[in-house]
């Protein structure tokens, strides 16, 4: 199976028959190849293909059928840099263009920050709900943690850090 | 001894014309469901659901029922236990494993208790030519037309099933209806090809022309028109090229399609 293939499946995959030929299917694979930036992946088999083009390959195949919810549990944890922006941007896109409701599960709020409706910000067994103005703040985390945090705001990105030495993860590490 | 004479091959060809279109029709059978025992990695449990249905036949034979029958029902007994037991992949090899002596030392018992003619027991093991009778190409036509249909029936949800069970459930894929049906459709498959190319066998018409497709394509459409291509070849082939010795038709057929997997393998190579 090649990787257009798989992206095919997202869309007809569960019908019964016989996959034929589509005009409209191959029309939305190779839009959806454009947008996760993987055209030149396109006649590879999926088992040749790296973690991270694979993740880039299954968010495709997530939204290629225009859903109305996309539940999504760190999709950008196999990727670089640059491969995040291309996700995050697919996602946004989506939810726009389908008005679908995407619920995004990251430890790192940065890569989407800008596209961020609300944040449900959990923490010490605690949570707190609201836009990332409301939520993103010192004192609004510092209650949270039930410890001093700053949350420092640069050039558009956030940044979470312990006033003393105190490593506010330490209960999601090492386990 | 010769391996080939063909001087009255002219002669020879109707009396196995029943053998030549059962042939087709288990190529086309094998060579499509191949692949999905080829994606399911399954190729172990063919050799165990073929032992289990030589043990059917065997005793049908004994008792002097349909041997296609007996077959039919050696082998969904042995699917229904891989599919109900060795869910995961794992478990699968240890059940196949057991299952298959189990099956085989049964058989044997039965045709060692058979005092009929002795080519009809060789014939279960190793595959036979001339001995496809009318009502036995009718059982075989009935089984092929059921398998055929069912499976292009599913064919897609199956495909996203064996290559991406996971996701494929979460797109509502009912795979555990899906693996169930599989599995008697191969037990069906098995029990067909055991009657041609005996139970020993049958892995080169269920597996082999299959591995030998995916070596050389990796689209969702040629890879199962060459794997029916290459199963038809090698028994066809087989039966025809049997015929001008009058052995059994197995070892023809079970080289050829080797040969074909070779030839896909340097193919391959060559190609990258």
């Amino acid at each position: 199976m090649r990787a257009i293939d798989m992206l095919r499946m997202g869309l007809d995959g569960h019908k019964f028959g016989l996959p034929f030929y589509s005009r409209s299917a191959n029309k939305k694979v190779e839009h959806i190849l454009g947008c996760v930036e993987a055209f030149d992946l396109a006649g590879k088999r999926v088992g040749e293909l790296s973690g991270g083009e694979l993740q880039r390959l299954r968010v495709g195949q997530a939204v290629i059928d225009e859903p109305d919810l996309i539940l999504a549990d760190e999709p950008l944890s196999a990727l670089d840099l640059a491969q995040q922006k291309v996700i995050a941007d697919l996602l946004d896109q989506e939810r726009r263009d389908h008005n679908a409701a995407v619920i995004f599960v990251t430890h790192d709020v940065n890569p989407i920050l800008s596209m961020v409706d609300r944040v449900l910000y959990l923490a010490n067994g605690k949570f707190r709900i609201g836009t990332p103005d409301e939520v993103l703040r010192s004192e609004v985390l510092s209650e949270l943690y039930g410890t001093p945090v700053d949350v420092v705001r640069n050039q558009g990105r956030i940044l979470v850090v312990g006033t003393q030495d105190h490593d506010h993860h330490d209960h999601e590490e090492w386990n | 001894m010769q391996l080939f004479d063909f001087s009255d091959y002219g002669e020879l060809i109707p009396l196995v014309q029943n053998s030549l279109i059962a042939g087709l029709l288990l190529g086309l059978v094998g060579g499509l469901i191949g692949v999905f025992v080829m994606t399911r990695d399954m190729s172990f449990a063919v050799h165990g659901i073929s032992e289990l249905s030589f043990a059917g036949a065997a005793f049908a034979l004994l008792l002097g029922f349909n041997v296609v029958a007996g077959s039919i029902f050696g082998s969904l007994i042995a699917a229904a236990i891989i599919g109900y037991l060795g869910a995961k992949a794992k478990d699968r090899n240890s059940i196949v494993a057991v299952l298959m002596p189990a099956g085989l030392g049964l058989g044997i018992l039965a045709l060692a208790l058979y005092e009929g003619r002795a080519a009809n027991k060789f014939g279960l093991l190793t595959g036979q030519i001339v001995a496809v009778d009318d009502p036995q190409l009718f059982w075989l036509v009935v089984i092929c037309a059921v398998v055929l249909v069912s499976l292009l029936l599913i064919w897609r949800p199956l495909t996203f099933a064996s290559l991406d069970a996971e996701v494929a459930a979460a797109r509502g894929v009912p795979t555990r209806a899906l693996s169930i049906v599989f599995m008697l459709l191969l037990g069906l498959s098995v029990a067909a090809s055991v009657q041609i190319v005996g139970a020993l066998l049958v892995l080169s018409l269920l597996v082999t022309p299959a591995a030998a497709a995916l070596r050389v394509s990796k689209s969702p459409i040629v890879t199962p028109l060459l794997s029916v291509a290459f199963a038809i070849t090698s028994v066809i082939g087989g039966i025809l090229l049997a015929l001008g010795a009058g052995l059994p038709i197995s070892p023809y057929v079970t080289t050829i399609s080797f040969l074909i997997y070779v030839i896909c393998r340097v193919v391959e190579r060559v190609k990258k």
